[in-house]
């Protein structure tokens, strides 16, 4: 072998990489303060019991926002409570049963696919399906479905891996004490992936609770709180657009956006605490 | 004769087309330890999950011959596998705690098999600890989680889990090849305490420990038993020209 004459020693690589990888990750932190940052600044001056609590005059250029966070919780409640057990069980089915089949990989495929599709045409899919094919209209109802089929894939693809990295180990302990295969996947598989699928809930939630192209042709634009899931809403990011877009009122779609934004907040970090205190429990530190 | 629980006749296995055991003819008597030694790779634990018949979840897994236990063949198709492996329980070589506290793991086996009563629960647990010897290291902390204990202990807690479901064999596939020497002679006091009992079978590369724990052993060599019967009688004046080899170090 022919040596090449060194360019740089693999010391001062290794303090050039040290220096690079560091700022790369410090950058990352600098930019996610500087977004959150600006939007608090411009946003929290817009509080007041007011602004959160109370409802919208006009539309929207003064008054509150109640409704709007009412609709956010109402249709992204929706979006889970169809999306995760769908996801979550197609996980199971994938990673427990399926095997390796063509079919399983087509299946695997599509819901990779559905996972890059451009949330608006989720939106135009919604509109042409549950709005006007299933006769829904503009309601909760056909937004938060409409955003559980941009959940699931989501859910799907984190929790299957989650499930998949269960040791072999676990599993072969419990069916040698003469559990069935479906009791050592709820009593044993299932518990050992949690923090793994309430990580995958939580991005499905995260991609549910910002969307603005998806319900954009689905859920309406009510300024009223829904009162059943038959009715239209406006959850925070269709107002935040509307408010924007039609320029309406600039320091109002700031404090809409605080709002949204402390929200995901408080449920990531509450999430994460949850996540870790069980991770902790079960593994014993 | 000796009272033979389980009989093996003419057993061949294969992977594949990979032939692992070859024409295997055992038999083990109950309630007595029955040591399987041999190189890696003899078959020594396909012979042991084929007992409870573990390799049925690999696909491409065959068995042929004939495998009773208490004089019924265990791979005839009314033989449910959940019934046979509460009676043949299995120990790993790694020890595989569920992460769960220690008394869940302890109770699992029973409350797979539908066993929901609380006090009932907390006796056969706790009967079950002491029977493990290790009782005294973790009554007060019943409710951690098991990943917490050390390996020696993680492993006489899986054996404790094994005998909570009341087996009437035990498996045991290189139970103290992941452990300290403290840790193993536990484990080897515990299978001295166990041997009346229980039927064990155990699978170990450590020819002392054979000497130790068993009163029968059977060895292994490229799928085929070479020879068996009393350990004392093949450890001292072993019949074979290759038993010899293996046990005096010479291959393997």
């Amino acid at each position: 072998m022919i040596s090449m004459p060194r360019i740089i020693s693999p010391h001062h690589a290794q303090k050039i990489m040290n220096v690079v990888l560091w700022g790369v990750g410090f950058l990352a932190i600098v930019i996610l303060i500087i977004i959150i940052g600006y939007i608090l600044y411009n946003g929290l001056p817009q509080f007041s019991l007011e602004f959160i609590f109370g409802n919208p005059v006009g539309s929207g250029e003064s008054g509150g926002i109640w409704p709007m966070i009412v609709s956010t919780f109402y249709v992204t409640f929706i979006a889970l409570i169809v999306a995760t057990p769908l996801g979550v069980l197609a996980a199971i089915w994938l990673a427990e049963y399926a095997g390796e089949s063509n079919l399983v990989k087509a299946i695997r495929f599509a819901a990779e696919t559905l996972a890059s599709i451009p949330s608006i045409v989720f939106g135009l899919f919604g509109l042409t399906f549950f709005v006007v094919f299933l006769q829904m209209g503009f309601s909760v109802l056909s937004g938060g479905l409409t955003l559980a089929l941009m959940a699931i894939p989501t859910i799907l693809r984190t929790a299957e891996v989650s499930i998949e990295a269960v040791p072999q180990s676990y599993k072969e302990g419990s069916l040698a004490l003469g559990a069935s295969k479906w009791q050592t996947i709820y009593r044993v598989v299932i518990p050992a992936a949690i923090p793994g699928i309430t990580t995958g809930i939580i991005l499905g939630m995260a991609r549910a609770i910002e969307e603005t192209a998806a319900i954009l042709y689905t859920v309406g634009a009510a300024l009223a709180i829904p009162m059943s899931i038959w009715d239209p809403a406006r959850p925070l990011p269709l107002h935040l657009y509307i408010l924007a877009t039609e320029g309406v009122s600039l320091p109002n779609a700031y404090g809409t956006a605080a709002v949204l934004v402390l929200i995901i907040l408080i449920i990531t970090i509450s999430t994460n605490y949850l996540v870790e205190k069980y991770t902790k429990k079960m593994m014993g530190r | 004769m000796e009272n033979i629980i389980i009989e093996v006749k003419e057993l061949n296995t294969y992977f594949d087309e990979s032939h692992i055991l070859k024409d295997v003819y055992l038999d083990i008597p109950r309630n007595a330890v029955t040591s399987l030694i041999g190189p890696s790779g003899c078959g020594k634990s396909t012979f042991l999950r084929t007992l409870n018949r573990m390799n049925d979840v690999i696909p491409t897994f065959k068995k042929e011959g004939t495998t009773l236990l208490d004089g019924k063949e265990i791979y005839d198709h009314d033989v449910d596998v959940v019934d046979l492996r509460k009676r043949v329980g299995m120990v790993f070589q790694k020890p595989n705690p569920f992460p769960k506290s220690i008394f869940e793991n302890v109770a699992y086996g029973l409350r797979v098999h539908g066993n929901n009563d609380k006090k009932d629960l907390e006796r056969r647990v706790e009967a079950s600890l002491k029977e493990a010897a290790l009782w005294d290291e973790v009554k007060d902390k019943l409710d951690d989680s098991a990943m917490g204990l050390s390996g020696g202990q993680q492993q006489r807690l899986c054996i404790a889990r094994t005998m909570a479901v009341e087996p009437e064999v035990i498996l045991m596939d290189e139970p103290c090849s992941a452990l300290d020497p403290i840790s193993t002679t536990k484990i080897e006091d515990l299978i001295h305490k166990l041997k009346n009992e229980f039927t064990i079978i155990i699978v170990t590369h450590n020819m002392q420990q054979a000497t130790r724990v068993s009163k029968y052993t059977a060895f292994f060599l490229h799928g085929e038993i070479v020879e068996k019967g009393l350990t004392d009688k093949i450890f001292i004046e072993p019949e074979d020209k290759r038993t010899e080899d293996y046990i005096t170090g010479r291959f393997g």
